[in-house]
């Protein structure tokens, strides 16, 4: 009889002090949950403007987004997001988030921006564990090496000069790192022949529902 | 009474350093230590965790059986990282980008549930929050200075991101080189920081400790007289 009695208290205390924790967090989830997805949207807002070169969002950008997941034909096997913006119905550019996944250190996650006419809006990264100092220089606030992009399309160079310098096309590489360039350049130009093909498709489509 | 509290400090920051002696929660005082800022960010996060756990197992101790106690630890511990994650999700976006996973690892720092364990369900609720305190400022202090001793040698450059505890502008901070020697920042820095700061440790301790008295602290320690 005691025995059974102490394992009650033990599981009334357990159970007890497991309700109290449970409070505890979920009081302070209701009271961080509006700041936490402001600062998130404020953050991929802030994350994707230099894509579009100055272009602003008018409606939200979770209004915009397209989800698509693997497979699909865009680089990398995650999931794929298409950020459309327009001007009224006009379609102004469309930002890829795909993933690059052949980096020196693991998948690079690239932000590519094409406007409506396929040339490069803006190109930047999203996150990546390229080695610091070398491969890192993939990152605009390291280098101006993603600038290099801006403005370029598949026809400006023709796309077998869609390479690096080192590999006989018309782009610079990093000094001290090719794989992770090369990495990021292969993404953008997959990214590109994609928006060629399909380009009328991703305007028209309508947005991916939001989770519930 | 305040003396024994400046003595459970004086433990935590210098004596029985977490990370100096115990070489607890070594993880991530070595992943993310590569600039002062997020020294100081992820050891603020621990040094709040463990005096509030501490003080929380401390009020919870005498009626709590022993054998439900880990569970119960491990529930304190992994709520209150919770609530600190949200916050710092909240209030410095930034920084929990930043330090990323290791602020919820925190729950997995050795260094909080042994203080839960050793001291705070043996000890009154003051004492118990001033060995937090004290263990928690001891690992923070050693995570800022090899985070800046890294950032200094690594980066040639100090306070570089501070913007992300105060907020406005990116901030590059003090820059005194272009580049810096980039092993300080790989991982095998991590290591040698540690080791430099320990043995500087030990160090000190041998200067301030005549030989004599040198053996009878080494025999207090053997037979855990001073053990709390």
């Amino acid at each position: 009889m005691s025995e059974n009695q102490s394992v009650l208290t033990s599981g009334a205390t357990l159970a007890f002090i497991a309700a109290v924790c449970t409070a505890l967090v979920a009081a302070t989830y209701q009271a961080t949950a509006d700041r936490i997805a402001a600062n998130e949207k404020a953050l991929l807002e802030q994350s994707l403007q230099p894509a579009i070169a100055g272009l602003f969002f008018e409606g939200g950008v979770s209004e915009s987004r397209l989800v698509l997941e693997p497979p699909h034909e865009l680089p990398g096997s995650d999931t794929a997001l298409i950020y459309r913006v327009y001007s009224g119905d006009e379609p102004v550019a469309a930002l890829l988030a795909v993933t690059a996944p052949d980096g020196f250190s693991g998948p690079i996650r690239v932000l590519v921006g094409v406007a409506a006419d396929g040339s490069v809006s803006g190109v930047r990264i999203l996150q990546h564990r390229e080695t610091p100092g070398y491969g890192d220089s993939i990152d605009s606030t390291r280098s101006d090496w993603v600038l290099q992009f801006d403005g370029r399309s598949l026809g400006d160079p023709v796309i077998t000069q869609w390479h690096l310098r080192v590999d006989g096309g018309d782009f610079d590489q990093l000094t001290g790192a090719s794989i992770t360039p090369r990495a990021v350049l292969k993404a953008i130009r997959e990214v590109l022949v994609y928006f060629d093909a399909n380009r009328d498709e991703i305007f028209a489509l309508p947005a991916t529902e939001e989770e519930p | 009474m305040a003396s024994s509290l400046l003595d459970r400090l004086q433990h935590g920051l210098w004596r029985d350093n977490p990370g100096l002696v115990q070489l607890l929660g070594l993880c991530p005082l070595l992943a993310v230590t590569t600039t002062f800022v997020n020294g100081l960010g992820l050891g603020v996060a621990t040094l709040i965790v463990l005096a509030m756990s501490n003080a929380l197992v401390s009020i919870t101790r005498r009626w709590i059986r022993q054998e439900i106690r880990i569970p119960i630890y491990v529930l304190i511990i992994a709520s209150l990282v919770t609530c600190i994650e949200l916050i710092f999700k909240a209030w410095f976006p930034t920084l929990d980008r930043s330090l990323g996973i290791f602020i919820p690892l925190i729950v997995t720092n050795c260094a909080i549930v042994a203080r839960a364990e050793v001291f705070a369900s043996r000890n009154p609720v003051g004492a118990s929050i001033a060995d937090g305190v004290g263990m928690g400022a001891g690992f923070a202090l050693l995570l800022m200075s090899i985070g800046a001793f890294r950032e200094l040698i690594g980066q040639a450059s100090i306070l570089s991101r501070l913007d992300m505890i105060t907020g406005g502008e990116p901030f590059a901070g003090l820059s005194f080189a272009d580049r810096g020697l980039l092993l300080a920042i790989l991982p095998p820095g991590a290591f040698f920081s540690l080791a430099l700061a320990v043995a500087a440790k030990n160090a000190i301790d041998r200067k301030r400790t005549p030989l004599n008295r040198t053996s009878v602290w080494r025999r207090e320690q053997l037979t855990g007289k001073d053990n709390p």
